[in-house]
């Protein structure tokens, strides 16, 4: 049966190709031809190139994913005893299009607050995403749906798939400052000029804790003046927290800038991500929320958001929430969930201070301060592509070009190696 | 719990081939206050959000609703799409919680982040699947696969494209809001519940080239009418003369005959010619994986270097959309197919599971025959997979749903995996009343 199909089919193609003529396609062609080869993703490459160096001495300070001393992925403990427990669930059946429920609730009291008013009036529209990606994604695919007219405002610099996102939204985009090179700080004064001189009513993106790549972050004290001209603008704010708890260590702390615009009254929307903080990154476990003014319209524009997941995905994976609902459901693994997320962001902050003591001990004439100052997984060097090149092909130390140092890749035994190396490359700057 | 794929096919009906407009339309958004350049606006005095209307409710998640509040002993929800044991039960196959053990116990297994295109093991294998383990394209590195999240997750990532009237309700909001044009190609023949073969060459050969088609690589849903093997000649003859391109949705292999290999014929009858195709893969139904989401887009390509450069514009359309696939449903799929014994064992549960499906075709058949029900029933066993389209008119619906408290959706599509042994009579007994009731 198989053999006779070939050979219809080679006879076929004979026949097919005497009725090419006058055809504007060629039948032996792709249809595929004009497909240029993409580029390949600036950090995700990173990690690729890393991978394929024999060195002994390679270090890979590049994707943001948590190392632990050893430079070894970790499964947090809370987790491994979730997985446990739900090995062998009852089933595996569909959840619904909003996803976990369970799940989008206590995700919801880590942003909002335990005692929210919010979550107890039924305001926030939510749903299970994509991890932080999905969340961001199906904003702006609402955010095009439902304010078609709107831009989106993107800190510089920040995530590269941020632009991605809201391209492939097909929402225009527009930048604000925020990095300010001279003082390796925010750039707070044009920061507010950009949000003064935007059209009333703009839709801004901001980065709640431990900004990604700077690690930059306002103090309280300018996240309310921030906060407070956004009320004066009526601007919208949309907080990317990826972070929460890796930053500071301690949850209710990383959620201070969205406590803030919720007590000033305003009606955000918020992307939260389980990736680092419960080392659940390849799970894609996430959530996407919007304020409403009430629960009728919570009801509306979570159904609306459903509408958009549906035909991206239908609905979201159960695994990684049930891990989340099982963790935080349970006041003992909770507990240990929140000591293990203390113990991560605690030894990034000794790293930083190991790293910038050891480059100061070298000599360096440049100010290093920075690595201190700024917060979270993320360090930002300074350092111009050229000298990440150098880093690269001299001492085998992998980072993404534009400085980005992910300080969960520093260990106690390459911190040295890493500081010698920078302060190689950047004495004679 | 009701699949969310299977909610659609009304709601099709309302988004038509306007797509993204007529949301807006059904929406009734006015002009938003963030747009208006007037007044200062005063956060915290009005939302955004303030002109949002409640999206239409689900028709089939209402069927499963109304079910679930009947108080009726003897109430039967035909409308999930899900897999249902003789029990009614959920089924999660012996051979996913081994390999689920497996994983849970490797403690060198991380969560680290996939790789765009999801875990390579996953991806070869399912291919393999597909495909067939010698084939051609993929000796020949023609065929690039990425991870996707299910069946659903497959077909997002593709001008015009033509779907079968009718298809799951899923496909036309997924092919609209990717952009396509997307128009119907008839396929199923309510006067002889079968394939409408003429009809359906017609369509496709007054298609465009270059348009894509849409095929249902074996288990048609909702009708579970398949074209034969030689009627599927007949189509790839004309989709390769026409220039069209061919997209498979493969979401019930293995499951609607019992056979893997069976149940790949269409598909590797496509590829075997030589010519380019799509092919969407779900692992939903036939291991059971429903909630986990997971599933696989094949392109096979003519030449290695075009499925290279292929693979990395996926990427491109992938991370701005989810980064990357998750890892826990893949992890399993991987194990099961890579490892001989789990491989063999899942054979025979998904066996098991199609044959239980075949039975209730059976039973249900007898019993409208021994009732002496007016008309012809042999579609009920000659459709194949998990739905029958009954052919029964939605003011019948209406009266099994009201009368016997079964729950369907008013096309009259029926899911055989809902039905057991016992619950058959009840309803051949409400069949044969609506039947001999209501014409």
């Amino acid at each position: 049966m198989a053999s006779m199909m070939t050979r219809r089919s080679m006879s076929l193609m004979k026949s097919r190709s005497m009725m090419i003529h006058g055809s504007s396609r060629l039948m032996s062609t792709s249809w595929w031809k004009h497909v240029e080869p993409a580029p390949k993703d600036p950090i995700l490459g990173v990690t690729e190139a890393f991978l394929a160096d024999p060195s002994p001495h390679k270090v890979n300070v590049g994707v943001g994913a948590y190392r632990d001393d050893n430079g070894k992925p970790v499964v947090l403990d809370c987790v491994r005893e979730a997985e446990r427990r739900i090995a062998g669930n009852l089933n595996m059946e569909y959840l619904p299009m909003g996803g976990s429920n369970k799940m989008v609730d206590e995700t919801l009291k880590l942003a909002y607050g335990e005692n929210s008013d919010l979550i107890k009036d039924k305001r926030i529209a939510a749903i299970q995403a994509l991890s932080g990606t999905g969340a961001c994604r199906i904003f702006a695919d609402f955010q095009k749906r439902f304010s078609p007219d709107s831009q989106i405002y993107i800190p510089v610099p920040t995530w590269s798939n941020h632009h991605n996102i809201w391209r492939d939204a097909n929402v225009p985009q527009r930048t604000y400052h925020y990095y300010h090179p001279e003082t390796k700080g925010l750039d707070f004064a044009s920061l507010m000029d950009d949000v003064k001189n935007a059209p009333n009513g703009s839709f801004f993106m901001l980065h709640a804790c431990a900004h990604n790549p700077t690690g930059v972050d306002p103090t309280i004290e300018q996240w309310k003046e921030i906060s407070y001209q956004f009320k004066v603008k009526g601007h919208f704010a949309f907080f990317d927290m990826a972070y929460q708890g890796f930053a500071s260590g301690d949850p209710e702390r990383d959620a201070k800038s969205i406590r803030i615009f919720l007590e000033d009254g305003h009606l955000i929307g918020c992307s939260q991500s389980y990736a680092k903080n419960m080392g659940l990154y390849g799970q894609r476990v996430g959530c996407l929320s919007l304020v409403c003014e009430d629960e009728k319209q919570a009801v509306a524009v979570k159904s609306q958001l459903q509408q958009l997941a549906r035909p991206m995905y239908s609905n979201p994976p159960v695994h990684g929430a049930l891990i989340v609902s099982t963790i935080l459901g349970d006041p003992d693994l909770k507990q240990l969930w929140l000591k293990e997320v203390k113990g991560m962001a605690d030894r990034i902050i000794g790293m930083r201070s190991s790293l910038r003591e050891n480059i100061e001990k070298l000599g360096s004439p440049l100010s290093w301060e920075h690595i201190t100052n700024q917060i979270g997984m993320f360090c930002y060097s300074g350092m111009t592509p050229e000298q990440v090149d150098r880093l690269t092909q001299e001492f085998h130390i992998y980072m993404t070009r534009n400085g980005r140092i992910s300080m969960a890749g520093v260990t106690s035994g390459n911190v040295e190696y890493l500081a010698k190396a920078i302060h190689e490359v950047t004495k004679a700057a | 719990m009701e699949g969310a794929d299977r909610r659609l096919s009304t709601l099709a009906r309302h988004l038509t081939t306007g797509g993204v407009r007529n949301v807006h339309d059904n929406a009734a958004i006015s002009c938003s206050p963030t747009s208006s350049t007037s007044s200062m606006v005063v956060v915290g005095d009005h939302s955004i959000f303030a002109n949002i209307l409640r999206a239409p409710e689900d028709p089939i998640l209402g069927v499963t609703v109304a079910y679930n509040k009947d108080p009726s002993p003897v109430k039967l929800n035909l409308g999930v799409g899900a897999y249902r044991t003789e029990e009614g039960k959920p089924l999660v196959l012996n051979v996913v919680r081994r390999a689920e053990q497996l994983l849970v116990n490797d403690r060198s297994r991380v969560k680290e982040y996939l790789p765009i295109v999801g875990l390579a093991d996953f991806n070869k294998l399912s291919a393999k699947l597909i495909l067939g383990a010698d084939s051609p394209a993929i000796k020949g590195n023609l065929v690039t696969t990425v991870q996707c999240l299910s069946g659903t997750g497959s077909l997002r990532v593709g001008r015009t494209i033509y779907i079968p009237n009718p298809t799951w309700g899923n496909h036309t909001k997924i092919f609209n809001l990717a952009g396509l044009t997307v128009k119907t190609y008839r396929y199923y023949d309510p006067v002889t519940r079968g394939l409408n073969i003429q009809g359906l060459l017609e369509d496709l050969g007054s298609a465009p080239s270059g348009a894509i088609v849409l095929l249902h690589a074996c288990a048609h849903n909702p009708t579970g009418v398949d074209p034969t093997l030689e009627q599927w000649e007949q189509i790839r003859r004309l989709i390769r003369s026409k220039s069209l391109l061919p997209f498979f949705d493969s979401a019930y292999q293995g499951f609607a005959s019992g056979s893997l290999d069976g149940d790949a014929q269409s598909v590797r009858m496509f590829v075997a010619d030589g010519g380019e195709c799509f092919i969407a893969q779900s692992y939903a139904k036939n291991m059971g994986l429903y909630g986990e989401r997971v599933g696989a887009l094949s392109i096979v390509c003519r030449t290695a270097d075009v499925a290279s450069r292929v693979e990395s514009q996926l990427k491109l359309v992938i991370r701005p959309m989810y980064s990357s696939p998750p890892i826990h449903g893949a992890s399993i799929v991987s194990a099961i197919l890579k490892d001989r014994n789990l491989y063999n064992e899942w054979t025979l549960e998904l066996k098991a599971m199609a044959d239980r499906i075949i039975t209730m075709r059976k039973q249900l058949f007898d019993a409208l025959c021994a009732r002496g029900t007016p008309g012809d029933w042999s579609h009920i066993i000659k459709q194949i997979g998990m739905f029958t389209f009954t052919g029964l008119s939605t003011k019948q619906v209406m009266f099994m749903t009201k009368e016997y408290h079964i729950y369907l959706t008013s096309d009259g599509r029926i899911s055989m995996a809902g039905l057991s042994s016992r619950t058959v009579p009840h309803l051949a007994d409400a069949i044969h009343a609506a039947v001999t009731t209501i014409v």
